[in-house]
This record gives structure tokens, C-alpha cells and sequence, in this order.
């Protein structure tokens, strides 16, 4: 079993090699990513049980960091002065992006963990719309509904070859399985360590956990900043992969497509996210030409409504437990 | 000063509408403590029913309006009786997250079934509009705000002064002793999430010809119905009423006199706000209904 996952990664890595072709490998990448951004959601709405509803401004803002570091810009602050960055390398882009999805997830979870559930739930909802409007609107900044173009696709420095441009298929394939597998130890380090145990007991009873001395509040705000700097570099590798950023990746549905991702998968398990991302993120090409992009939208509502209903727990848990009865 | 006049007028005649959207919203969550993430769709729901009426229909705009709100009832008294009623037991987030799915189901066979393309339902009022002294106001607009008081004032007065109406009360403020006292919760349930969706419903219905109706609509609407019910404290009837008001307000002179681009941000700055700093709301449910 301890190599099962390896196995796992070095087939995904070896996809490009045994099926070149630059559909599957667009496809898989893409759903790569989201699987990156149902990981990092898994940490606070799997491990801390917090239903977070504004993950995707997390994702939206390491794509408009990376990509606006990338391209450099240039706006007024007030007073008349000016900020201007010349556009940098791709990787302080990548960068720029944990830093300030870590930056806002830290004021988020300050500002949010003041209250719980339903309260904690609209909050985190109106944080991504806020975002959302200013993206829409600070238009000097983000160019607004004209959206962010020409963004300049990853460059990786390589022992013996430099700095490279990542620009086919498989190159950016790679990078994605690389960042998703560092994501997936990431967060499996912290669950496994002592704030992991905290954030679990404290799921399971906050109160309880409160009163044997676990500063509550404190480890939410650490597992919202981990979660947002992931969902961050997922946002950028977003970014740099579409060449094209707009308002509409801070919309409730991206991170509505990740709470799907994580609930169907199986919440606060490590391989939920991975599965349920796999799944729902190979779904929309399964039907493409098949059925209208409406009906895609109307299965994951339908699956979401039938998994919470019949299989609170998930697919991975629940797989997890007819193999522990059959052996 | 005129320039004031005229935003506290057009400030009323959305605060009204706001108001009737809260409502709604707030009962659910007063009575069933179920956060209703399909509010907003049902406003959609609402607004597109007495578009197919009137135009494809062909009925007249003052029977639409009520059709269109009986639809939200049965459609609100179905969802309730499919989806909720098995998960009465079930956790707030599990339901929260059972709501969102139909959310995206209900969202999507709307732009499945009208397609993209907003529409505009049409109304017999006149074009041009009332002028008293330095103000103006459209009359559909006027007609809007006298229906939605209408329509608050006669739920006022049926929770009130109805048996169902105490009931509703009762399982209110407490679902175990109102089951004790033979209040059969389960009905009051849906009856309660039937009349929020039918409220909601004629929202739309009202607002269909006042703005464009597009399948998305119900998402801003959804949070704008938050904004307002956390304003005034969820489960507070008064404070949805108080909300909506400064809902309308708090948009129309931030968006007049501050910025017309961030006009919708400061709903949600200000929701952010009253949640930190706030949270009971303007109005605090101490009683909870009434």
C-alpha cells in the first residue's frame, strides 16, 4: 500500500510519453490544477470542518499576481504618484502569487474565524465578490472585462540549460504534477503533525478542544494561510497555462466546482481531493459535444445534492470501508 | 439637496423590494435554520415565469404577477418536501452544501430552458416619469414600491394574527415545545421555505420589468438577500425589513455620491463589516419573530 501512491505519480508522469497527445495532455492539466485547488480547500473544509465559500479568490488572486508581476504594470497611488513594476521573471510570478494569497488568507482568517458557520460561510462569499468587483473595476490595474492578456507562459530554470520556457504540452504537464504532488505532501505534513491533530480536534469538538488549551483560532489562521498559498499557486499556474486572466475567476461557481471536487472525493481524507478533482475535472470533456455546458453544470448540482444525501462521507472513505469488509 | 431628495426616493423604492427579498430569506432561516443559497434563484424563477406569461402566454401583467408568485409557492413547497425534509436531522453545512447543488441545478436548467440572453418583461405603465417638485419617479417603479408594502404589511398581519401564522411563530422561537403544544413542525416547515420561495418569486416577478431578467441573476440577488438579512440580524423580521431599506439606501447614495463602479461593493464591504464588528445585526432576533 505505502507504494501504491508512487506508482500512482510515476504513471501520471509517464502520461505524456506513452499518449502524446496535446488534448489528453490539456485536458489532464487543467484538471491538474483544480486538483491543486481541491487540495488546498480539503485543508480548511476537510480538516477544520469550516465550509469556506470564497476559496476561488484565493485561486483568482495568485492568477492576477502572477500574471500582473509577469507583465508589469503601472498605476497611480494617490497623491500623484506612481507604482511601477517592469515586468519580472515567470517564477517571481509564481511567487508573488503564494505571497499574496497567503497575505489575504491571513486577513481573511483573522477577520472571518471571529465567527462560525453560517456568519463564517457569508463572509468568505462576500470576500470573492468583493474581489471580484474590484477586478472588474480597477481597471488601470487589471484591465477590468478586458481581461489580462499575453500573459507569458512558465519558465523553469534547468541544470545545464538555463532558464527555459515551458511551452509544450507535456513540459507544463509535468510542472503541474510536480507542484500538485508538493501540494499533497504539504498538506499531508501538517495533518500528520501537531497542528493537524489540533485542527481535527477541534473539528470534532471546538468547545472541548478550547478548554484543553488549543489557541483555536490561531491554527484556523495557519491552515487558512497554507490553504489560501496553495489555492494561490494554483491560481498562477492558471495563469501562465491559459495566457488569459478575467474578472470571472473569482465567481462563486470556480470555487463551487472545488467544494464539489472535495465533498464528492471525500472531505478531510487525502486522496479525496485528488479523486473527486480527477473526476469532476475530466467531466466537462467527457461531455463536451454531448450535452450543453448548461447540463455539465446541472449534473455537478444534481451529484452534489446525491452525495451529501446518500454519501455524506465521500468516495474515497466509503471505497476505504468495502475494502476493509471484504478483507 | 434635490440631488439628496432624488436618491432618498429612488433609495425607498428599492429599499422596498429589498425588504420583501429579505423577508423571505430571513423566515427561512428563523424557522428551519437552513441558509437558502436558492433565494436568489427563486427571484430568477419568479421574474422568468411572468415573462413566459405575458409574452408567450400572452396574460395580462396584474394576473401574472400573482401566478408567478403561486408557481414559487409549489416549486418552494416541492424543494422543501424533496431536499430538506430528509435532511432535517443532517448538520447546517451538509444542508448549506445541499442547497448550493440546487443552486447550480436550478441556475442552469433556467439558462438551459431561456438561454443567455437577458430578458426585458413589458408593462403596461407609462414611459415617462411622475415629476413632484424636485423629484421624479417612474410609475412602474412606484407601483412596485406600493406592492411590496402591500405585500409585507399583509405577511405582517398573517403572522400575526393567523393561527398559521402562530404556529410559524412558535416553531420560531422553539421547534420542540411548539411539536409538544401539537404543531405539527414538519408542515410548518413547508409552508414556511413555500411562502420565502413565493416571496422571493414575486421579487422577481416585480423587478422582472424594472431590470433585465438573465438566468445569473439570482446570484447577485442570493447575496444582496444575505447582505440584507445579516444587516438586520438573521431571523429578525424587523431587522429584514430595517435592512433592506438600508440595503437601498446605503447603494443608491454610495452609488451617487462615491462611485456608480463599486455601487454593489458596498453591500458587501458593508455585510463584512456588520459580521466583525457586529454580528447579532442592526436588530438583534431576541424573540426571533414577531
Amino acid at each position: 500500500m505505502s507504494n501504491a501512491p508512487w506508482a500512482f505519480v510515476a504513471a501520471l508522469a509517464a502520461v505524456p510519453v506513452l499518449v502524446p497527445n496535446p488534448y489528453v495532455l490539456a485536458v489532464l492539466t487543467l484538471a491538474g490544477i483544480f486538483v491543486i485547488g481541491a487540495i488546498s480547500l480539503n485543508l480548511l473544509l476537510g480538516y477544520t470542518g469550516q465550509l469556506s465559500l470564497g476559496h476561488g479568490a484565493f485561486f483568482g488572486l495568485g492568477a492576477y499576481a502572477s500574471a500582473l508581476t509577469s507583465l508589469g504594470f503601472d498605476i497611480g497611488i494617490g497623491f500623484g504618484l506612481r507604482l511601477r513594476v517592469d515586468p519580472q521573471p515567470v517564477w517571481l510570478g509564481f511567487l508573488m502569487a503564494i505571497l499574496v494569497a497567503c497575505a489575504f488568507g491571513w486577513m481573511l482568517g483573522r477577520l472571518a474565524f471571529r465567527v462560525r458557520g453560517a456568519y463564517f460561510v457569508i463572509i468568505t462569499i462576500c470576500f470573492a465578490q468583493v474581489l471580484r468587483m474590484v477586478a472588474l473595476n480597477w481597471v488601470e490595474l487589471t484591465q477590468g472585462p478586458m481581461a489580462l492578456i499575453s500573459i507569458p507562459p512558465v519558465s523553469l530554470w534547468l541544470p545545464g540549460l538555463g532558464v527555459v520556457p515551458l511551452v509544450t504540452k507535456a513540459q507544463t504537464y509535468w510542472l503541474v504534477l510536480a507542484v500538485g504532488v508538493l501540494a499533497f505532501l504539504l498538506v499531508r505534513q501538517l495533518v500528520e503533525s501537531r497542528i493537524g491533530r489540533a485542527l481535527i480536534a477541534l473539528r470534532s469538538n471546538e468547545a472541548l478542544a478550547r478548554s484543553v488549551g488549543i489557541p483555536v483560532t490561531h491554527y484556523l489562521v495557519v491552515a487558512a494561510v497554507v490553504s489560501a498559498g496553495i489555492a494561490g499557486a494554483a491560481g498562477s499556474l492558471f495563469a501562465h497555462y491559459m495566457g488569459i486572466v478575467d474578472p470571472d475567476v473569482f465567481m462563486f461557481i470556480y470555487t463551487v466546482t472545488m467544494v464539489i471536487m472535495v465533498v464528492t472525493g471525500g472531505k478531510g481524507t487525502l486522496w479525496g481531493p485528488v479523486v473527486g478533482g480527477l473526476i469532476f475535472g475530466l467531466i466537462p470533456d467527457l461531455l463536451r459535444g454531448r450535452a450543453a455546458p448548461e447540463l455539465q453544470w446541472v449534473i455537478y448540482g444534481v451529484a452534489m445534492i446525491l452525495f451529501v444525501m446518500f454519501l455524506p462521507r465521500g468516495i474515497v472513505p466509503g471505497v476505504q470501508s468495502l475494502l476493509r469488509r471484504r478483507a | 439637496m434635490d440631488q439628496a431628495l432624488q436618491h432618498l426616493v429612488n433609495g425607498t423604492v428599492l429599499g422596498g423590494t429589498y425588504a420583501l427579498l429579505g423577508i423571505g430569506l430571513t423566515l427561512v432561516f428563523g424557522v428551519m435554520r437552513v441558509v437558502n443559497f436558492t433565494h436568489g434563484e427563486f427571484y430568477a424563477f419568479g421574474a422568468y415565469i411572468t415573462y413566459g406569461l405575458i409574452v408567450l402566454g400572452g396574460v395580462n401583467y396584474f394576473l401574472a404577477l400573482p401566478l408567478a408568485t403561486l408557481a414559487g409557492v409549489a416549486l418552494g413547497a416541492l424543494l422543501e418536501v424533496a431536499l430538506l425534509r430528509p435532511m432535517r436531522k443532517a448538520d447546517i453545512d451538509s444542508v448549506m452544501l445541499v442547497m448550493i447543488g440546487a443552486m447550480l441545478a436550478m441556475q442552469n436548467l433556467e439558462m438551459f430552458a431561456w438561454g443567455g440572453v437577458a430578458k426585458l418583461t413589458p408593462n403596461p405603465f407609462d414611459g415617462s416619469p411622475l415629476v413632484f417638485g424636485p423629484v421624479s419617479v417612474l410609475p412602474l417603479r412606484l407601483f412596485v414600491l406600493v406592492v411590496s408594502v402591500l405585500m409585507l404589511l399583509g405577511f405582517w398581519l398573517a403572522l400575526e394574527r393567523s393561527r398559521a401564522g402562530m404556529a410559524m411563530r412558535a416553531t420560531f422561537q422553539d421547534p420542540e415545545t411548539a411539536a409538544l403544544m401539537g404543531v405539527r413542525v414538519g408542515w410548518v416547515n413547508t409552508a414556511t421555505f413555500a411562502l420565502g420561495s413565493g416571496l422571493a418569486a414575486a421579487s422577481g416577478a416585480l423587478l422582472g420589468p424594472v431590470f433585465m431578467t438573465s438566468p445569473t441573476m439570482g446570484d447577485l440577488v442570493g447575496l444582496k438577500a444575505f447582505a440584507i438579512v445579516i444587516l438586520g440580524g438573521l431571523g429578525s423580521l424587523p431587522g429584514a425589513t430595517l435592512g433592506g431599506f438600508a440595503l437601498g439606501f446605503v447603494e443608491e447614495f454610495a452609488g451617487g455620491y462615491l462611485s456608480t463602479e463599486y455601487r454593489d461593493t458596498f453591500g458587501f464591504l458593508l455585510i463584512i463589516a456588520v459580521l466583525v464588528l457586529r454580528p447579532q445585526g442592526l436588530v438583534p432576533a431576541r424573540e426571533r419573530i414577531g
